[in-house]
């Protein structure tokens, strides 16, 4: 489980986050959804303890993202947003790479990286140098290498980003596949459609403050309008107003 | 430490696969000093040595009109030659270069000769021809030496004393020797020995910093249950590794790229052998974690890739100014100059191939001095490492 507490983070002036607060619970897909800008990625930096949050505190699995950085690494998987692979070092590589620094080793580490090979289907390339992947090769070979741990809480930024259409739905798939094994989920989204098919939690960030949070159906309701699009508009707007 | 020397392995092996990096840091770096180094010694000894030995060949012009100094010149180790046709044609010989200087004697030389008039001869040379000026001071001293003598008889025919012409006498004591000029040079093999080495970390240590960020790659990698200091040291101690490979190629290459030129004949002993190679290694070896905590601790203040190039590029003259120092003002190895890096490694390296006595005491302050200054600044770099704004 995630749970954000109160949250902000300013850089010089600009206050990217105020006070957001949200929880993403196990076996579930939790989005973020905002226009560019506001605030998703900050939110999701402070979470794998890339960035310090200057106000508020946040929990991953139960561990502190101040107090107790590297628990909290150990306890998830991120996929930041146009997270680079290693270019000279074969998709295998770059995934065993990762396994290592979190401590797996020897037959563990071959057994994990094979098995998160297969899952999600690198095998064909996985003996390749990542020079000259695909968008959608990197971004897999990317998740892969942040699942290989087996880790209980996953965060993805932007996850589908410049991906195709059979890119998008593979992808879509496998973060399904994570839910039902019961992990937590996180993701960030710009678009309204990919969050709606796919979360059960809804968290609408704006401005840097969250505009409002719950299923699909308890926003369509709250906001007394059948199209989601309308609630996503709605509570942005809301926000702008109040700020 | 497991992790820390996973990132080590990581770094060696990306950085061994990228051929750009590797043919920098192992071939271009540490070959191109001692290759230059041999084809310049080898130049210098060619002109020093060769110029002394060989009779000054002297294209003459006109030479029937002067058969006493033609006979003088030639009693003087001049070899007297036939010269070029005419006037036009020897300024164009000695232009390009054909010849280094050619005598021209005029037809009227014995009809001024005997009536005491001064007799004119043409000294046709290039003064903006560093090579040639040696020959054209020979044949000028050569020329003066005749007219001396020639002056000195005709005033004691006259019963006056050649003496009284010469109010003063001026004796040129040259103390520029073959060593003096050796030793200029060997101030250039140590630069050429720490540039070397820091090429040879250049690449993965900008690559691990400034690459890794701009790749993206970055961001991911801190999100892992490693400590920046873990990481960075990994990237540092990668980077020594190749320094380390680059200076010992250096070294290599200079032993055998100098086993090719005759020292001896710039007065230098040809001293370097299989001892100057291990020693050497061993007295520059500890400048490497310097080389490489600095280089890193640049790499990672910048942005991108080039603008780490260019930053990392300007530090790699810093370690050298030292020795610029210490080849202008010839400094002796001292206790204090022990402490300063670059300069310490520079004046044992010089004393070991001159084969002069090394103390063990400069030795060790010198392995201390840089090692903790070393390690010093690697502290600050891991420091900077762990800042927010390092993920731009």
């Amino acid at each position: 489980m995630i749970e954000v507490q109160g949250i902000s983070k300013r850089f010089g002036r600009v206050e990217a986050v105020r006070s957001v607060s949200f929880t993403a619970r196990d076996g579930r897909i939790t989005g973020l959804l905002g226009p560019n800008g506001a605030g998703k990625s900050t939110t999701l930096r402070v979470l794998y303890t890339v960035l310090r949050p200057d106000q508020g505190s946040a929990r991953i699995g139960g561990h502190d993202v101040r107090k107790d950085a590297l628990a909290v690494r150990r306890a998830m998987g991120a996929l930041p947003h146009g997270a680079g692979l290693y270019p000279q070092l074969t998709a295998r590589e770059n995934i065993a790479y990762y396994g290592r620094l979190h401590g797996l080793t020897g037959a563990a580490l071959n057994r994990r990286v094979d098995g998160i090979i297969d899952m999600l289907e690198i095998g064909e390339f996985a003996q390749r140098r990542t020079k000259g992947f695909s968008q959608g090769q990197r971004t897999r070979v990317a998740l892969a290498r942040a699942l290989v741990h087996d880790p209980q809480h996953v965060l993805l930024d932007e996850p589908t980003n410049g991906l195709d259409v059979m890119a998008t739905r593979a992808l879509r798939q496998l973060i399904l596949r994570l839910k039902s094994e019961g992990r937590c989920v996180l993701l960030s989204s710009h678009v309204m459609q990919e969050v709606a098919a796919l979360c059960d939690e809804i968290v609408i960030v704006a401005h840097g403050q969250v505009a409002a949070t719950g299923t699909p159906d308890e926003l369509r309701q709250r906001f007394a309008e059948s199209d989601l699009e309308e609630v996503f508009v709605r509570a942005i707007t809301a926000v702008a107003s109040r700020t | 430490m497991s992790r820390w020397w996973t990132v080590v392995r990581k770094e060696l092996l990306d950085n061994a696969r990228d051929h750009r990096t590797l043919a920098s840091a192992l071939l271009f770096g540490p070959l191109f000093g001692p290759i230059m180094f041999a084809v310049l010694i080898s130049v210098v000894i060619s002109q020093t040595v060769a110029d002394v030995d060989s009779p000054l060949e002297l294209p003459v012009i006109g030479a029937e009109h002067a058969p006493n100094l033609i006979a003088f010149l030639e009693r003087n180790g001049v070899r007297v030659k036939d010269g070029p046709a005419d006037l036009a044609e020897a300024r164009e010989a000695v232009r390009s270069g054909r010849e280094d200087v050619v005598l021209l004697i005029e037809p009227t030389y014995g009809e001024r000769f005997v009536q005491g008039l001064p007799a004119r001869v043409q000294l046709v040379q290039d003064q903006s021809a560093q090579r040639a000026a040696r020959n054209v001071n020979r044949a000028r001293s050569v020329l003066n030496a005749y007219s001396g003598q020639m002056r000195a008889m005709r005033l004691q025919a006259r019963g006056v004393s050649p003496q009284l012409l010469q109010p003063i006498v001026i004796d040129d004591i040259d103390v520029s020797t073959a060593t003096g000029r050796a030793s200029l040079l060997l101030g250039m093999m140590t630069y050429f020995l720490l540039a070397a080495m820091l090429m040879g970390g250049l690449y993965l240590s900008i690559d691990a910093t400034a690459g890794e960020r701009e790749r993206g790659s970055l961001e991911p990698l801190l999100t892992l249950p490693v400590s920046r200091s873990t990481l960075l040291l990994g990237k540092i101690a990668a980077t020594c590794c190749y320094m380390l490979l680059s200076l010992a190629i250096t070294l290599l290459a200079f032993s055998v790229a100098l086993s090719f030129v005759s020292l001896e004949a710039l007065g230098m002993s040809a001293n370097f052998g299989p001892r100057v190679v291990v020693v050497g290694f061993a007295l520059m070896a500890p400048f490497v974690l310097l080389g490489a905590a600095l280089m890193t601790l640049v790499a990672s203040f910048t942005k991108t890739y080039k603008e780490a190039q260019t930053y990392v590029g300007v530090l790699i003259v810093v370690p050298t100014l030292p020795i610029l120092f210490a080849a202008f003002l010839s400094v002796k190895p001292t206790a204090a100059l022990m402490t300063i890096p670059s300069l310490s490694q520079h004046l044992l390296m010089t004393a070991l191939i001159r084969n002069e006595p090394i103390d063990v005491n400069f030795v060790a302050i010198s392995v201390v001095s840089t090692l903790v200054i070393g390690a010093l600044v690697t502290w600050l770099a891991t420091l900077f490492y762990r800042r927010e704004g390092l993920m731009g």
